[in-house]
């Protein structure tokens, strides 16, 4: 038998991500738009999910929603068996949690963004740096030695020192990678990561990717990219108007769809 | 030697000529604005350099400097924590900070200055405890807040509420997906602001504060209200009225602010070049040059970046 680190059977103790009615409105009253519409999806540890959907679906707010950078209307996420952003109580009551706990919370939890939202003002290695310098509570030497690392595993040992204004959009995207790592999570959220990118440089992002998946990181993508869901994922969720309407292995989503929205997008992206 | 390029072109410019008049023009009333000055009498310049370097004056001048910088160093520190205050979830804070602003903006700095001189007559002592409880420190106002601090807290006072606005349009300037990115990070609110979104407002923020510095060193002619008397105005006032000659003292005046703001000028030009206000071709030029590290290409990165953005109503002067 080979040890195999993917988690064959959905047990509740390998479960990374749980979302359970996620219910998402932006405003209030009769301005109010309902994005995401009651969505329920587990992420088991170690593998990789990629949520696919026209855009207006909901994908990227709900990805928003499981490192609370969006606060969800209804529903609830638990990620790596914590529930985040709020705390019930022996009563039953339900409490928001403190700022402060929230930002511990997402510590555990990598995002990368669509415009790479690098700090312009620090170099390469100083974006990698800065979390674990001001959160973890590294030494800087610990700090440099781990950006180097972690800028060497994303192939960019030599742009240390450059300033992302001097970087291409590929090589920011890696160097945004890079700086998630550094904080050790658990879980990487990517939000269309290569969205934003020429095409010639998209491979070298994907690379990234890939390698991150081989090495056992829990990953949920946001993308387009039909053949890195095929060839990378485990799960794949495709998403419209606000609810998941398909989700499986690549070869039943994206190879026999069942439902007519989804052959209908596969249609138009391939 | 040989050109590279062949048939290179060599025309005749286009003719402007109302340049020249336009020339003309302004040398025939510079002449005579000058001429008027001086044949004037009344400006008796011979007075006007008999004191121009007067012990008193020169004296009075680092006073002036004195109060200017105290003055924004002190308000600059109040502005950072005012607008902070706007923008907080904290609705008593958010309040607090805008009834800051509108009072202190929506009152003449001239008024306020006669209150911070009154300050000891209106509050002749100045006591910590706890409120409508006992005290346990008490002073004489009179004896901690001097002419000098009353216009020095006076102008701080009054120009944190315009640096305060500044300040807040700088922060607000900055792309929110770097607050986000931090967000997602980990990092507290206090150390995003500290770390990810003052740095890059710096941008934004520095160019019209040179401005204010320029226009409170000659607000500082105004402390005459409190009254504190070792400023450069009322200095050379003194003196003009001692001598029965107050104009060419006026004059002496004018040319020492003229002369000190031409100094600040300078510095602002630096300082706007530093942060990049003007994204153009020098900045790329020196990243080329200079490669990566330092502090000028840091802050050319962040203009190059383009995740802060202008706000052309930031200019705001008093």
């Amino acid at each position: 038998m080979t040890a195999d680190t993917r988690p064959t059977a959905a047990a509740p103790a390998d479960l990374m991500v749980e979302l359970t009615g996620i219910h998402k409105e932006f405003g209030h009253g009769h301005g109010a738009v309902h994005v995401l519409r009651g969505v329920d999806l587990t992420v088991p540890r170690g593998s990789v999910t990629v949520i696919l959907g026209p855009s207006g679906s909901g994908k990227s707010t709900l990805l928003r929603c499981i490192n609370e950078l969006e606060d969800i209307t209804a529903g609830s996420v638990v990620v790596d068996g914590e529930r985040m952003g709020y705390r019930l109580d022996d009563k039953g009551v339900l409490h928001r949690l403190h700022p402060k706990v929230i930002a511990r919370q997402r510590r555990r939890i990598g995002m990368v963004f669509q415009r790479f939202h690098l700090f312009p003002h620090l170099t390469a290695a100083e974006n990698v740096m800065e979390a674990p310098l001001r959160v973890r509570g590294l030494s800087k030497d610990d700090a440099r030695a781990q950006a180097e690392e972690l800028l060497h595993r994303v192939g960019l040992s030599d742009r240390a020192g450059h300033y992302p204004a001097q970087l291409s959009g590929g090589q920011q995207q890696r160097v945004a990678i890079a700086r998630a790592l550094a904080m050790d999570p658990e879980l990487m959220l990517f939000d269309e990561p290569t969205s934003a990118l020429d095409p010639e440089l998209v491979g070298e992002v994907l690379a990234v990717m890939k390698d991150l998946a081989k090495s056992g990181m829990t990953m949920i993508v946001v993308t387009h990219e039909i053949g890195f869901a095929r060839e990378v994922a485990d799960d794949v969720v495709f998403m419209d108007q606000g609810v998941v309407v398909e989700q499986g292995p690549p070869s039943a989503v994206l190879d026999a769809p069942r439902e007519r929205r989804t052959r209908d997008f596969l249609a138009h992206v391939l | 030697m040989s050109d590279p390029i062949p048939n290179r072109i060599h025309a005749r410019g286009v003719p402007r000529p109302g340049r020249w008049v336009g020339a003309v023009v302004v040398v025939v009333i510079a002449a005579m604005a000058i001429h008027g000055l001086v044949t004037n009498e009344t400006f008796r310049w011979d007075t006007v350099w008999l004191y121009l370097r007067d012990i008193v004056v020169i004296r009075a001048i680092g006073w002036t400097l004195i109060l200017t910088v105290g003055s924004m160093a002190l308000a600059v520190v109040m502005a950072v924590v005012l607008a902070i205050m706007r923008r907080s979830d904290n609705p008593v804070l958010r309040g607090v900070s805008w009834f800051y602003i509108w009072f202190f903006r929506g009152t003449p700095v001239y008024v306020q200055l006669v209150f911070w001189g009154l300050i000891s007559v209106l509050y002749p002592r100045l006591s910590i405890g706890i409120p409508f409880g006992p005290e346990f420190f008490a002073f004489t106002t009179k004896d901690v807040i001097t002419a000098f601090w009353a216009a020095l807290l006076g102008l701080a006072f009054n120009e944190a509420a315009y640096l305060a606005e500044i300040v807040r349009a700088g922060l607000t300037s900055v792309d929110p997906g770097q607050a986000e990115a931090a967000k997602a990070l980990g990092m507290k609110d206090a150390t995003i602001l500290r770390r990810i979104v003052l740095p890059q407002a710096m941008r934004v923020i520095v160019p019209p504060t040179g401005n204010e510095t320029i226009s409170m060193l000659k607000t500082t002619s105004l402390v005459t209200a409190v009254p504190f008397t070792l400023d450069l105005f009322y200095a050379t006032n003194a003196i003009g009225n001692r001598l029965y000659q107050t104009v060419p003292l006026l004059v002496i005046a004018s040319i020492w602010y003229l002369v000190i703001t031409s100094i600040l000028m300078v510095g602002q030009s630096y300082l706007e070049k530093y942060y990049g206000r003007g994204f153009g071709t020098e900045s790329s030029a020196r990243r080329r040059r200079g490669g990566p590290g330092g502090r000028p290409s840091r802050q050319a990165a962040i203009a190059a970046a383009g995740t802060t953005t202008d706000d052309p109503f930031i200019e705001v002067t008093p």
